[in-house]
């Protein structure tokens, strides 16, 4: 665990040279050497959440026991699985068939970065899955495997016990950030295999707990941290109350409005954990001041009141059920569009996957902001617009009256999350607003940002406590980039647009650089925003003195 | 010892003995010469189509590109087109420069981490598997269309305008063909690394090692043939020609270093598509690249959808009520 371990003894580890001389040449002979080791995996899932959703083999079971109680027929499990998604993904079958190893990925990988473990070679990973379709589903393979040391040959191996728990083990410890994917001359995208390998690995109940346990929550509570209904309301409550104190405004919102122009869906985290819940007030303050000035009206919901959808880390059917609450919602209130808060993989999901899964959404109208006219054409079949983009527009056309001089303390710079970036581009959209809500503003360096962003270390459902030594290795090449801006420009803020970053990025601040803090962009432009009839503000959001308020 | 690189490296000698023996001890120019060739193309043609099949068969049930630049959004934010393709055309832009110039490897970058006071990690550009990469494989697509003139007769002018291209520089006789020199030094290069580069030997197989050599092989021979040990150009063009005509001919005078180089020609047609060299028809069908990044304006169909048990809000509001009434959010029923 990070606390057992310091950044110094962390970064005493790391070495990009990767095989020594004791070792066998052929990294399949290390596979029975492979330690699940403390700090660097997650809990088993509880058999309670895997049954929520009738999902198969639900057991209690513990990664660090020889002992996986696994299902009796796992192989055949396993085999039929693999066959079924051949068929059905063919990202997966090219991805299984093309690549040709040439290791332009290996030290793409923040995880690489951070351990130096050779099997976080993105190649690597992928190949855990590969040798194994090698040997079971290639005629090359088939052929090879009847003569003695044929397998080897064909770079082939049986899909045994040890196979699966090096599988297991390193099919969480990709957080699917798509970075190796970016560089590859074929676009094979390693996130798209540890899908396939978690949907594999969920078939016989081997799935984690900090993905298994929110996943049931959303499904019957309506978000991931299992806040009921009324706390839900509770937590927004306190956080009018909040604002109130801060601005003299009552920003009270509307929940399950029938007929609102907009529904509005945000993680959860937003509403539960800081700095998130800072983001949450600038929500609140926005849509209060489109209220008041302009008349918009916008809803939230209990019932789809999760953004995020760690049923992505689960399987594509898992994600469907999470996301159809949406479009569900969406229909039974009638709004004319949604709108969706800063999140990371919430949008990949929105972008690439909701649309075909559960639309069309034919019930809901083509998304025009109507204040600015702006139709987000963009946007027109999925009907679901982001937030950032939603500002940016207001903000473009004069429509938001905003105090630049409230956020003179940030000194920013910007932390691209991978899913925005890789899986939907959003890169601008982001910036604009943050450039309109405050002054100072330094980008880290080019090859750690946009489309080569690197990872928090902690996406993809790794954000538990106890595999803490694996997200702050992971995290280390963010941290250095950072930590970069932080000596040369002093910048004292990573800005943000995924509520797993608000939380993993602090966590990773306080490990790698302490000295900076995360804000969600929104929370800058709820400083910024000057609300109709507010009183001389004195404190931001965090009820810190603004700048120049300051006692001395 | 590493029986990675031994084993293709020895099977590859193997291979080139056989058909040199067969040829000069055992007088199977018939085996090499005719049976082989057209097995090996046969295998080749029949394999890259049912591989290709293979993927087409496979649906495609999201639009899953990876984008690598700004998106198309807002009208005034500028959007990288080629990158971030939205359309079609763009699409069809990016996978030009994909398969033309290896646009994504271009970007190809080397990390390291210095352990001092800074403890920098630090990324430098690293062009030389970009430019190792491309110098394979247009050297190669050059000795190919050049081979066409054994094939053709008359040979047409745009077969002799490559070679005279190629055969730019000249020194001594006979003259220099640039291509066959560069294909054999870039898959040097692209071996060397494989051996020395410590992170991607770790990931090296037999069937990286495989391809490499079989190719060295076959410019090693051909190299030979042209400049070192002369060889019956005439007669060679007699057999060739007489594949291409389906007419085969068995000419004198032909040694075994040609039926050599042929029959590793051979393997390496029919071993390719039954391995990684597929990723030449791969690479047009990757979804990552070549599917436009519009899947929030134009619907994308999943074949395969089918409908999922859900969680509604009936249940939903069943389940907490009472708890929502004393909260005052609104319910549907009120009791």
């Amino acid at each position: 665990m990070a606390d057992e371990l310091t950044p110094d003894e962390a970064l005493d580890k790391i070495d990009y040279s990767p095989r020594s001389a004791s070792e066998p040449s052929n990294w399949m002979d290390t596979t029975k050497s492979v330690q699940i080791r403390p700090g660097m995996y997650c809990y088993a899932a509880k058999p309670e959440s895997v049954e929520t959703l009738g999902l198969p083999n639900a057991r209690p079971w513990n990664p660090i026991e020889e002992d996986w109680k696994l299902p009796e027929n796992w192989q055949e499990i396993l085999h039929n699985g693999i066959k079924e998604r051949l068929e059905k993904f063919r990202t997966f079958k090219i991805f299984m068939d093309i690549c040709v190893r040439c290791g332009a990925c290996a030290d793409k990988c923040h995880f690489f970065l951070g351990t130096g473990d050779p099997k976080n070679m993105p190649v690597l990973r992928a190949e855990l899955l590969r040798s194994v379709y090698r040997n079971d589903f290639t005629t090359a393979g088939k052929i090879l495997k009847m003569i003695p040391g044929g397998q080897r040959i064909a770079g082939a191996r049986d899909l045994t016990l040890d196979v699966l728990k090096e599988m297991w083990y390193y099919f969480f410890q990709c957080t699917e950030c798509r970075r190796c994917s970016v560089f590859c001359p074929y676009g094979i995208d390693t996130a798209e295999i540890t899908i396939m390998g978690r949907e594999l690995l969920n078939l016989i109940g081997l799935n984690i707990d900090w993905i298994a346990t929110p996943v049931s929550n959303c499904y019957q509570t309506g978000n991931h941290l299992g806040i009921q209904p009324h706390a839900f309301k509770d937590m927004l409550d306190f956080f009018v109350e909040d604002i109130e104190d801060i601005t003299g405004v009552d920003c009270t919102p509307e929940y399950q409005k029938k007929g609102a122009d907009i529904l509005f869906i945000t993680p959860s985290g937003d509403v539960f954990a800081d700095p998130g819940t800072y983001t949450c007030q600038g929500y609140l303050i926005l849509f209060k001041y489109l209220k008041e000035k302009y008349g918009l009206d916008v809803t939230w919901s209990t019932y789809a009141s999760e953004g995020g959808n760690f049923g992505f880390f689960t399987s594509h059917e898992t994600m469907k059920r999470l996301n159809a609450k949406m479009y569900n919602e969406a229909r039974r209130l009638g709004v004319k569009w949604i709108l969706g808060g800063e999140c990371g993989h919430m949008w990949r999901v929105i972008h690439q996957y909701m649309d075909t899964m559960n639309g069309p959404a034919d019930f809901m109208q083509v998304p025009v902001n109507p204040i600015t006219g702006t139709r987000f054409e963009n946007a027109a079949s999925t009907k679901m617009v982001h937030i950032t983009e939603f500002t940016a527009d207001l903000i473009k056309h004069g429509k938001l009256e905003l105090d630049k001089s409230r956020n003179a303390n940030r000194i920013m710079t910007f932390h691209d999350s991978c899913n925005p970036a890789r899986g939907m581009g959003l890169l601008d959209e982001p910036r604009y607003v943050l450039e309109n809500v405050c002054d100072n503003f330094y980008e880290m360096p080019p090859n750690t940002i946009r489309e080569q962003t690197f990872c928090c270390g902690s996406g993809a459902g790794l954000n538990a406590g106890e595999n803490m030594e694996l997200r702050m290795a992971g995290a280390l090449p963010r941290a250095n980039a950072l930590k970069h801006v932080h000596e040369k420009y002093g910048v004292n803020t990573l800005g943000t647009i995924c509520a797993i970053d608000r939380a993993a990025l602090t966590t990773l601040c306080e490990y790698w650089v302490p000295d900076v803090e995360v804000a969600g962009i929104h929370e800058l432009v709820g400083n910024a925003l000057i609300l109709p009839g507010e009183k001389k503000r004195e404190e931001d959001l965090r009820m810190e003195p603004l700048p120049g308020l300051e006692e001395e | 010892m590493n029986q990675r690189y031994l084993i293709p490296l020895t099977a590859v000698f193997l291979l080139f003995l056989i058909a040199y023996a067969g040829v000069e001890g055992a007088g199977l120019q018939v085996i090499f010469g005719v049976v082989f060739p057209y097995v090996a193309v046969a295998a080749f043609l029949i394999g890259f189509v049912m591989k290709v099949m293979g993927w087409a068969a496979s649906a495609v049930p999201f639009r899953i590109p990876t984008t690598c630049g700004q998106q198309k959004s807002l009208d005034w934010v500028k959007q990288n087109t080629i990158d971030n393709p939205n359309t079609a055309f763009g699409v069809f832009i990016r996978m030009v420069l994909e398969i033309f110039t290896f646009r994504s490897l271009f970007r190809n970058t080397k990390a390291a981490f210095h352990r001092n006071a800074a403890n920098r990690l630090s990324y430098s550009w690293e062009i030389f598997l970009w430019l190792g990469a491309l110098a394979f494989h247009y050297a190669f697509l050059v000795v190919l269309l050049r081979h066409f003139r054994f094939f053709t007769s008359p040979v047409p002018g745009a077969i002799k305008f490559l070679e005279y291209i190629d055969g730019i520089v000249q020194i001594g006789l006979p003259g220099i063909f640039l291509s066959g020199i560069v294909l054999l030094a870039a898959a040097l290069f692209l071996l060397g690394r494989r051996i020395f580069d410590a992170k991607v030997s770790y990931v090296s197989q037999a069937a990286d090692y495989f391809p490499l050599f079989l190719i060295i092989g076959i410019a090693a021979t051909g190299i030979a043939m042209r400049y070192f040990t002369k060889v019956d150009v005439v007669g060679i063009k007699e057999l060739t020609m007489g594949l291409a005509t389906f007419s085969p001919v068995i000419p004198e005078g032909v040694g075994g270093l040609f039926y050599a180089h042929l029959f590793l020609v051979s393997i390496l047609f029919a071993y390719f598509p039954m391995s990684k060299l597929m990723h030449m028809g791969g690479i047009f069908l990757s979804p990552t690249r070549n599917m436009a990044n519009n899947t929030r304006a134009v619907r994308h169909e999943n074949p395969w959808n089918y409908d999922v048990p859900t969680h509604t809000y009936e249940q939903y509001e069943d389940h907490f009520r009472e708890k929502m009434i004393e909260a005052g959010l609104p319910v549907d029923k009120k009791e």
